[in-house]
């Protein structure tokens, strides 16, 4: 087994980010995803704090304290960039004017049900953010995971455990062993990452991988 | 017409106990730091505070939080790094917490704010955050029925101002400040720069009709 490592699979999941889309990246691994992206694709990032072109890491020293991404990290603005307040931004996202968004995920079941905001630990406070209304909203939703918890135990589910994000709403995983749609009829592979065989993947897979 | 007043304590001092108050700001941006700590200040207790974020550090409604002012949290999101006042707070039984997906959050508050009786929305659908709420089937797609969210006062963080009580903004310290400004009975805010000209109307965000009072605090965190 090979798992990708974070650049890896940011590197991977930023190959399928078509020239022209409006992108969402949610906190965490996926906003690694922009680095990624070739220079001669123009993709308009959002962060849904109040900004449609979402542009580098500033140097060191020249950070605007009050122009930051959702995960709170100072950044800059592309060329054509915008600010907008709060309802605004919403309505992108719920109004299914962003094409993508790539989130990551505690747990991803085989007819695409999302759990990423909520574990079965009572006495830790639950915070939903902006992830249900992505789901309930954008078109094309790309999860960047591991493939197993640190345990060894799986994400991949026929049915998930943790509290719901969204019903049906993941269109693909990118996992550090593999990438896999999710089609009416379950996951289905689209690729191995390379030293990976799909009896290994699926021995680390509650659900069944179509080929 | 003429909104200023002369300083912080002055502008927060309506708020009496049992108030609820919307915070403006998310992250670190936009936040009105110096109307929190002359809120503080002033005494108020057992406060519903409506914000995006519950704090970090020793900082904003993390203040509050540390001094036991807030009896109530309606947010999206209390759990940032270093969100420790309000993990104890809450770890502890203290605090009453709802939380509410970010966009339903700035839509409930722009319906108060717009006059509307609430909305049907298809976020949180099939979730644990729609139980207990009516649904309905539109156009074969389930939606989530969502009631405004007013409150007594808005506390807000802008740019600019004038007498009149416009608002503009800076980069994303805008987030919720307009929106919270149209559904709150009394909004404050406080700006970095007090202008006596008039601000120029096509750069106004917020117009003056939903701002009651504007202070100056030239600090920018």
């Amino acid at each position: 087994m090979k798992a990708l490592n974070d650049n890896e699979l940011a590197a991977r999941v930023a190959r399928d980010i078509p020239d022209g889309a409006y992108v969402n990246l949610g906190i965490g691994k996926p906003t690694n995803v922009s680095a990624h992206v070739p220079d001669d694709r123009e993709v308009i990032y959002h962060s849904e704090n109040g900004i449609l072109g979402v542009g580098p890491t500033p140097a060191a020293g020249t950070e605007d304290l009050e122009l930051i991404d959702a995960s709170k990290r100072y950044i800059t603005m592309a060329p054509g960039a915008a600010f907008f307040e709060h309802s605004t931004s919403f309505a992108m996202m719920r109004g299914g004017h962003i094409d993508i968004a790539v989130l990551g995920a505690y747990q991803v079941a085989e007819n695409g049900d999302l759990a990423n905001w909520a574990t079965l630990d009572e006495t830790y406070p639950p915070a939903v953010g902006g992830a249900m209304d992505l789901v309930a909203g954008v078109p094309t939703i790309f999860v960047m995971m591991r493939h197993v918890n640190r345990d060894g135990s799986p994400k991949l589910l026929k049915a998930c455990t943790y509290p719901l994000t969204g019903l049906g709403v993941v269109s693909r995983v990118y996992s550090d062993l593999a990438v896999l749609d999710v089609t009416p009829e379950g996951f289905r592979l689209v690729e191995l990452a390379p030293g990976n065989s799909l009896d290994e993947v699926q021995s680390l897979t509650d659900a069944r991988i179509l080929t | 017409m003429d909104k200023r007043v002369a300083d912080l304590a002055s502008a927060v001092a309506p708020i009496a106990d049992g108030a609820s108050v919307m915070i403006g700001g998310f992250g670190s941006s936009g936040i009105p730091y110096g109307l929190i700590d002359a809120l503080l200040a002033q005494g108020a207790g057992g406060l519903t505070v409506i914000s995006n974020n519950a704090g970090a550090g020793e900082t904003g409604i993390a203040k509050l939080l540390k001094a036991g002012r807030l009896a109530k949290v309606i947010c999206s999101y209390p759990r940032t790094p270093g969100s420790i006042w309000f993990e104890r707070r809450y770890e502890a039984g203290e605090i009453e917490l709802e939380v509410v997906p970010q966009g339903t959050l700035a839509e409930r508050i722009r319906a108060a704010g717009a006059g509307l009786g609430g909305f049907f929305t298809p976020t949180a659908y099939g979730t644990r955050l729609a139980e207990g709420k009516e649904t309905r089937v539109i156009d074969g797609r389930g939606y989530v029925f969502e009631a405004p969210l007013h409150a007594d006062f808005a506390l807000l963080r802008a740019e600019r101002g004038d007498r009149w009580g416009n608002l503009s903004f800076h980069a994303t310290a805008r987030n919720f400040n307009p929106v919270m400004a149209t559904a709150a009975r009394h909004a404050i805010a406080e700006v970095r720069h007090l202008s006596d000209a008039p601000l120029d109307p096509e750069r106004v965000v917020t117009p003056g009709i939903f701002v009651q009072s504007v202070v100056e605090y030239g600090v920018r965190p």
